[in-house]
Order: C-alpha cells, then structure tokens, then sequence
C-alpha cells in the first residue's frame, strides 16, 4: 500500500481550521475551469487555448460542452502565448493555460513581446503553480514566475487565495482590456474571505484586523497566515492578515497602513523570496520611509528540498507553527 | 495599379527607405531591399486593407516576423497613407513612436515583432479568429532565413496544418543570407520546400522580385484545408550594386558617397526601366 500522502495541516493547525469555522472549497484550479466554462457558455468570443493541459487544467468538460471555444496546440508553450495573443488581437477573449512553470519560463518572450508589449487583451493562466507539482522536482515548479513577470510592463498579476478569489480574479481578467496573469495551485483550499468582502483587483483584502505584525500573503499560504494569527491570539498578540492577491499593481495604501500600524511585517509566499511579494512590499515600505521590523519567509535561494506541497511548505516554514513562531522571534 | 506601376513604385521606395535609413543612422538595408518587392505587392494589390479600414474586423492582417526591416514597411506604408512621409524623418529619433521595429503604435502595424520566431505563431491565432467568425479575410506574415532557425517557428508550422488554416500566408525572403554570414554556413535549413511539404503546407517557389509571380501566388487560394507557404528567392541588398549579397550590409548605414551612389544607382535603373517599357 503506498504511503498516506503528507497532511498540509499539523494536528493543531487542525484543530485551529475548526476552531475557527473555516469550510474547505475546492482547488482554485476546479473553480478557475467552472467559472471560465460558465463565462464562455454566455460569450462566444471566450477561448481557451491549451497545450496538452486540458486534463491537468481542468478543461475537459469546458472543451466537451463548447469544442469551438477551445484550441489544442500541443506541447508548444511557444506558440500557445502567441495564439493566444493573435486570438486577442482580433477580439477574441483568450485565456492560455497551461502549468506555470512552462507557461513563465519556455515562453516568457511570448508574454514580453506578443502580449505585453503589443498590449492585446490576452489572459494568462499559469496552473499548479509555485510547489503544487511537490515531489516531481524543480522542472514543474514556479517560483520564478512573480519574479520575471514582475520585472515586465503592462502586466496586472494576480496569485487568488480562495475560490471566491480565483472566480472574482477570472471574471475581471475576462473583462481585462490589458494583459493579467493569474497563477494558482491545484491543492483544495479553505474559504479564507470574510463575509461581504469585494473583490478588486489591485486592492489587498484585509482578512483579520491586527496591530502588533502583519502577514502580507497571497495565493496558497494565506490560510496558514489566518492560522498563525489565530495562534498568536491565544498569546495575547494581534495580527493583521492581508491576501495580497494583486502583486501587480501594488496595493501600496493596505502595505503602507501596515507597515505604519504593526509593529512588525512579514510577508509570506509560494515562491523564491528573490523578486517575490516580500521584496516588492519592503521596497514599498522602504521606499515610504517606513522600516518595522520585517521578515520574508518564501523559497530561499537554494536546491528546493524533495518532497510533497506540504512537506516543502513545512520545511520553509509556511504554516501555523512555522508563521507563528517567527512573529514571535520577530516582535521580541 | 499595373506590374509596371508597381515595379516604377519600387525604386523610389527603395529610395525613400535608404534615405530614411540614413536618416536614422540605423537599419536593416540589405533585407529591407530584399523584401521591398514583396511588400510593394501586398500593400498594392493583396491585403484588402486601407488607411480606412485599419480598424475593420474583417480586414486581413499582416504581420512582418522580420521586424527588423521594419524600414522597407515604413516606406511602403506611408506611400500607401498610412502615416505621412514627414514622420519618417524621426525614426529612432529620441521620443519618436517610430522604433526600429515594428509597434501598434503606429497605424496599420498590427504587433509589436523584432524578436525573432514570434509573427507565425501569432498569425496562427489570428488565422484561428477568422476561422472562428466565418470570416473570409487572410493572415499574411513575412519570415526571415535565419528566424527559421528558431523552433516556435516549427511548433506553429505544424499546428497550422492540424487546423487546416487555409487563409494562413507564411512568406519567406529567401535570401540566403544572416548576419553571420550565409545561412547553409551558420545553420543549414534546407530542402525549405520540402520541409514545409512535409509539415502539411501547400507550397510556391517564385522568384522574389516578380511581380506577376508574387501576385499569382498571393492571390490563387491553396487547396482547401492547407496554409500557404511561399518560398519567395531574393537578393539581399536588391537594386544597389554594391550592398546585393554582401553579408555587411544586413544591417549597414550608407555614407554620404554611397547613399548618393545608390540612389543615383536607383534613378538610373528607373529610366532604363522606364525607356524599356515605353
């Protein structure tokens, strides 16, 4: 029999999941395919563009009910981004999906040149990103991805938390009339938004209040940020969670409130700390005058440990007990 | 416009674009004068579009993979209205929208190209779109010898046969030369015919700066269900004796003396073209 794979969950963190009430969704990567599907069955003009990621994009059932809406190129990102952004070019709302790790890297000049330097309305969508892909190694995952796209003009960037997030981050990249990125893993998450939050891209939703540190996250770490500050309750310490969901533009205003209010920032994510979240919010800060105390928890720049999404995000610190005790070390 | 009108159009663009090269103190003179022709014919008499319809869905779309010679393109479209001849005077110049490569910022040019192996793919799409809306328009790019050395190329070679992208052009200014030196030297590409026949692609072999050929390629429709390939022969540096075939002039500014020598050479060759169709 193989073996049970690894809990993303420490028995605690739980036991905290339940204490607090928090439902587990779906992966982002099932509401992505639905939400599309749902879009496209109302808009024609909607295409989704693959490269053999149909099956791993969830697709399938979209490219059962609408076979004119989807376009196979094969094992060529290459040209996947430059389809898409022909399709875009002539009106065509077209999403390009494909693992993030290929899609950023084998046509990261396709995205420069065809879509963010011609400006065409084009969606990319990098699936099981940062370390879904775990214990198959560094060939499948992306944490290089926020990093380069970062470093390119006219490209909104958004890494979801939630389902609520990844549907609301889809429905705007369909009305997009620029170029937006969105990546997101494939793992099941739990509904992180509070009730009656909006969604807007460019703008950090602020799920906990707090004063004494705040976790800056985004994309699949958020849920473990929510737990630490949970935690730190139980120690008489506040913390602020803000979803950094939009990592382009930046919501400056919810970085600077932060770094103003808590005594402590630390930013967490599923991706090198190298050009990540973390080094976008210090230079915001920085940049501000503000200096608190700050720590970056992400993928340092090393060979990555082998291992499960769970395991790798444990290793790097990114969870309750992990999260937890760096607010602690950081605010003593 | 008749071959002759055309082909009289010809060395005053060639004109123009060495001037303007000049001008710029940067360009791509000898592969600009090997594709001049080509798009002498498509802005003349293939593409259904027109200063007026830069925005129409239905028009047909060119995109020059080769970006780099985006001077030959600036020169045929301004002649044609696109933008007037006196902003050609700023190309490359500081704050200009005109770059040295082609940009949507400048009306009529349809992508942002110059990096190498990108315009096939992206027509692809764009061949794709008008196959989606029953639309009847042509998607027509302008290929390099040396981009074919760049695997994207490939990838959308053989996807345009799989979805029988009939209204699908891909050009080759087949010149045999790249910056190096000649392409069989740097990196051996041919049987090109075969090749392309081989990916699915119905092929034309003509002579690159025939117009009567040129336009009986362009225009007679492939077989149902196939994209177009047009191997188009040239000679790098066309019209101006001492830059045709010389790998040196791939990207070269005239000097005073040999701008005046080759457009004196283009006039000459005009009133002999002139007299001899008279």
């Amino acid at each position: 029999m193989s073996a049970p794979a690894p809990s993303m969950f420490s028995p605690a963190a739980s036991a905290m999941l339940q204490h607090l009430g928090l439902k587990k969704g779906r992966a982002n990567l099932e509401e992505f395919a639905d939400t599309l599907q749902v879009l496209a069955a109302a808009d024609r003009n909607i295409i989704a563009v693959t490269s053999d990621s149909r099956g791993s994009g969830k697709l399938a059932p979209f490219g059962k009910a609408l076979p004119k809406q989807i376009v196979e190129v094969g094992i060529a990102e290459q040209n996947l981004v430059g389809v898409t952004a022909g399709l875009a070019a002539c009106g065509k709302k077209a999403f390009g999906v494909s693992p993030s790790c290929f899609l950023t890297a084998r046509s990261l000049e396709q995205i420069k040149n065809d879509v963010c330097y011609s400006n065409v309305p084009a969606v990319l969508v990098g699936i099981s990103s940062g370390v879904s892909y775990g214990a198959l190694g560094s060939t499948h995952h992306s944490l290089h991805d926020l990093a380069v796209l970062r470093a390119i003009n006219n490209v909104t960037i958004i890494v979801p938390a939630d389902n609520f997030e990844t549907r609301e981050a889809i429905r705007f990249a369909a009305k997009a009339t620029r170029p937006v990125f969105v990546r997101f893993g494939k793992a099941a998450m739990f509904d992180v938004t509070p009730a009656g939050a909006v969604f807007e891209a460019g703008k950090a939703i602020t799920i906990r209040k707090g004063t004494d540190v705040a976790f800056i996250a985004n994309g699949e770490t958020v849920v473990h940020a929510v737990l630490a500050a949970e935690h730190l309750a139980a120690a008489g310490i506040s913390a602020r969670v803000l979803s950094l969901h939009t990592v382009k533009p930046l919501d400056t205003a919810a970085i600077l409130a932060a770094g103003r209010e808590c005594r402590a920032v630390i930013t967490v994510e599923e991706h090198m700390v190298a050009g990540g979240v973390g080094e976008a919010v210090a230079s915001t800060l920085l940049q501000a005058g503000l200096a608190p105390r700050f720590k970056m928890i992400g993928f340092p720049d090393e060979d990555t440990v082998t291992g499960a999404q769970a395991d790798l995000f444990r290793h790097y610190g990114i969870g309750m007990e992990g999260l937890s005790a760096t607010a602690v070390s950081l605010l003593k | 416009m008749t071959d002759r009108d055309l082909v009289l159009k010809s060395f005053a663009l060639r004109r123009r674009m060495l001037r303007l090269i000049y001008d710029a103190g940067a360009g791509h003179t000898g592969g600009g004068l090997s594709c001049l022709d080509i798009l002498n014919v498509l802005y003349g008499r293939v593409l259904n579009i027109t200063p007026a319809t830069v925005a129409d869905p239905l028009r047909d779309r060119y995109v020059q993979s080769k970006g780099h010679c985006v001077e030959a393109l600036y020169a045929v479209m301004s002649d044609r209205g696109y933008f007037p001849d006196a902003d050609l005077d700023t190309v490359c110049h500081y704050q200009s929208y005109y770059v040295g490569h082609p940009t949507r910022k400048i009306r009529g040019m349809e992508m942002n190209t110059g990096a190498l192996g990108h315009g096939l793919p992206i027509c692809l799409g764009m061949a794709l779109a008008a196959k989606m809306d029953g639309a009847t328009n042509r998607v027509f790019t302008l290929l390099g010898d040396g981009e074919l050395a760049e695997g994207s190329n490939w990838e959308a070679a053989m996807a345009a046969a799989h979805h029988k992208l009939d209204n699908l052009v891909a050009i080759l200014d087949h010149n045999t030369l790249q910056i190096t030196g000649h392409t069989r030297d740097v990196m051996s590409n041919e049987p090109l015919d075969e090749k392309w026949r081989a990916f699915g692609w119905e092929v034309r072999m003509v002579d690159g700066h025939d117009y009567a050929a040129l336009t009986a390629a362009l225009t007679t429709p492939p077989p149902a269900g196939k994209p177009l390939f047009i191997l188009a022969n040239t000679l790098k540096g066309k019209g101006v004796s001492f830059m045709e075939n010389v790998g040196k002039w791939h990207h070269g500014v005239p000097s005073d003396a040999e701008l005046a020598q080759a457009l004196a050479e283009l006039t000459a060759a005009e009133q002999k073209y002139r007299e001899a169709a008279a």
